[in-house]
């Protein structure tokens, strides 16, 4: 009897999660694969194959501008460790009370507006006429306005803008965890600040820098805004292809064939990252 | 009985809500419904009008991700209404009794119902109308005169247009050829294409960005960013009012001509509310409203009449008799032809 209603009230919690999964994630994605094996013959007539795999193997255009999604979002999400982690550290271990709380907050803080607001703030910076150019011109460092929009680095700058509170928040979680003690033993054992980032600090939060690296990877190689915003006429993204696909070009099935591959290329890159730092993922989840 | 009793009061109830006030879901562009207008349509007739703001290619997905649903009037170009409508299904024919055929101008009438029926029936009725080409800052830019001319050295840099099927169109023009005539034949229309995007690929260097919205080309004009760019008539009389050296200039090839029109999508529920919106709209005094909100001219017979000065002045200044004369008035696009251009528009956006 008891047994019974454990049972039950374990049903009952796990439903939503259940339908959830389901009727969210798992049915549409079922169904956009199926769109993408569907080829158009002609005015409301398809068959089913995988020319749309084909086009995208056949097309340089869409395998480099995928490869350059990729190699992009990698390395918008290593400048974000680099820049995230010694702010992490500062205010997990350098700052006390009331201050870790400000400076946790002022991390914060960029996301109580949307990212569109965001993203238009930084055009207004960084246009020809925009603020930025126009502090250099005042200041005399430079003649004519300057063009900082529309090329790779605006758009490196707004992915690791948009996404440094995924990775400070994971590396001042672990950071917290580390014990002052150890650090202070490197110290009398003789170590040097380098060695004792690299032998103490950094694999104790290797779990924080592996999932804070993933969700921003993952941030960046699905972001629309931040790359057709504030990139220019050759800074191509695979979700904008995507999105031309499905609205300006009625063409669906090529659409999902292009959504899956993505899915299959975020899902191999996060794979070979754990390989490469030997986490694994229930590992780095469970911190 | 009890049964009878109670389905006939549901009849009755049903019938009476249809009769009365429906709420109208209009998906259109922005300005085509101005605020005013809206209220004086809710109030003159009790229905509830929602505006959806969109364009051409977001008002097909989204009808199309439907069925047809989800609104109950669509605002599409009058080129891209049969070939949709032969691939997804997603409007209903429009029944032309209901609607007061003497507001509109007729001639555009009968062009714009030529070109939007599909198997015998009428899916579109005109709206508005107005053109694309080239806005040019006389001030620094004064030598574009058509766009092929957005290629010369003396705006390098300093030029925008968007990655979209008018810009393929207007510079096929302007390189001499008739893409319009090659519609109906596939290869002759790739190799116009192929010509096409060699030029827009070798122009690409002078290109500052491609733009995608209205506002977006206006910032770029406004703030001197952009000297020369392809773009709708009403962005440059707009930009005409606060800055004299920049406006809206026909090409010597052609403006490209386009008609909004209204259409009804399959699964519309507001079909009363829906001819009720046409006709309203249609009438001058309101037709002059929108004029003055979209800044484009409407179908409505005498709608120009209340039209005030200063637009008309800047629409004569752009339109010359010989540049009327020479807009090219989009004809139907057929099913499958946008494959291509996209194709060609994809290579284009991803060369260095």
């Amino acid at each position: 009897m008891k047994s019974d209603k454990s049972k039950l009230t374990f049903w009952l919690l796990l439903s939503p999660l259940v339908i959830w999964l389901a009727t969210l994630i798992v049915l549409p994605h079922v169904g956009m694969f199926l769109v993408s094996l569907r080829e158009k013959v002609g005015i409301r007539e398809y068959e089913t194959s995988f020319a749309n795999y084909a086009v995208f193997f056949n097309e340089p255009l869409y395998w480099n501008t995928f490869a350059r999604t990729a190699y992009m979002s990698i390395a918008a999400t290593l400048l974000t460790l680099f820049i995230g982690f010694p702010i992490a550290y500062y205010i997990a271990k350098l700052t006390r009370g009331r201050t870790k709380t400000t400076l946790f907050l002022m991390c914060l803080i960029p996301f109580w507006v949307s990212e569109l607001v965001r993203t238009f703030g930084w055009m207004i910076l960084l246009r020809e006429t925009g603020v930025v150019s126009q502090l250099l011109q005042y200041a005399g460092l430079v003649d004519g306005p300057i063009e900082m929009l529309y090329n790779d680095a605006a758009i490196m700058t707004g992915l690791v803008y948009t996404s440094m509170l995924f990775m400070v928040v994971p590396l001042v979680t672990t950071l917290d965890s580390l014990d002052d003690s150890l650090i202070e033993a490197g110290y009398d054992l003789g170590g040097t600040s380098f060695s004792i980032l690299r032998e103490i600090v950094i694999p104790h939060a290797m779990p924080g820098i592996v999932s804070g690296c993933i969700v921003v990877f993952m941030l960046s190689l699905g972001n629309y805004l931040t790359p057709i915003l504030l990139g220019g006429k050759d800074s191509l993204w695979f979700t904008g292809l995507i999105y031309s696909q499905f609205i300006t070009r009625f063409n669906w099935e090529l659409g999902s064939a292009f959504g899956f591959l993505l899915l299959g290329l975020s899902s191999l890159i996060v794979f070979l990252g754990l390989k490469l730092s030997g986490q694994s993922l229930s590992k780095t989840m469970a911190r | 009985m009890n049964l009878k009793i109670m389905l006939s009061t549901v009849a009755i109830v049903a019938l009476s809500t249809t009769a009365q006030a429906e709420t109208l879901r209009l998906l259109t562009w922005g300005g085509y419904a101005p605020d005013d207008v809206v209220a004086k349509f809710e109030a003159e007739t009790g229905h509830k009008v929602e505006v959806t703001k969109s364009n051409n290619e977001e008002m097909i997905a989204k009808l199309r991700a439907t069925n047809g649903g989800g609104f109950d009037l669509a605002q599409p170009s009058q080129d891209r209404i049969a070939g949709p409508q032969a691939e997804f299904g997603i409007y209903k024919p429009l029944d032309l009794s209901k609607i007061e055929t003497a507001l509109f101008i007729p001639s555009m009438l009968e062009a714009t119902k030529g070109n939007t029926t599909y198997e015998g029936d009428v899916y579109g009725v005109p709206h508005i109308w107005g053109t694309s080409g080239l806005i040019v800052n006389s001030s620094t830019a004064a030598d574009i005169k058509d766009y092929t001319d957005l290629c010369n050295d003396s705006v390098s840099g300093k030029v925008s247009y968007r990655l979209k099927r008018a810009t393929l169109t207007g510079f096929a023009f302007a390189m001499g050829m008739d893409p319009f005539a090659a519609y109906g034949d596939e290869a002759a229309y790739k190799d116009i294409l192929d010509k096409v995007e060699a030029k827009l690929i070798e122009c690409k260097s002078n290109v500052k960005a491609y733009w995608d919205g209205g506002d977006e080309i206006k910032n770029l004009l406004r703030s001197g960013e952009v000297v020369a760019a392809m773009a709708w008539d009403t962005g440059g009389w707009q930009l005409n009012e606060d800055n004299a050296d920049i406006n809206y200039v026909a090409p010597t090839s052609g403006a490209l001509g386009w008609i909004d029109t209204f259409a009804i999508p399959a699964r519309g529920r507001a079909d009363e509310a829906a001819y009720a919106w046409i006709n309203f709209v249609m009438k001058p005094e309101i037709a002059a409203m929108i004029t003055e909100s979209a800044g484009n001219f409407t179908a409505s017979q005498g709608g120009d009449a209340n039209v005030n000065d200063a637009l008309k002045q800047r629409y004569q200044a752009s339109f010359p008799q010989e540049a009327i004369d020479n807009v090219k008035w989009y004809p139907v696009v057929p099913a499958g032809l946008e494959v291509l251009e996209g194709a060609a528009l994809d290579r284009i956006n991803a060369a260095q």
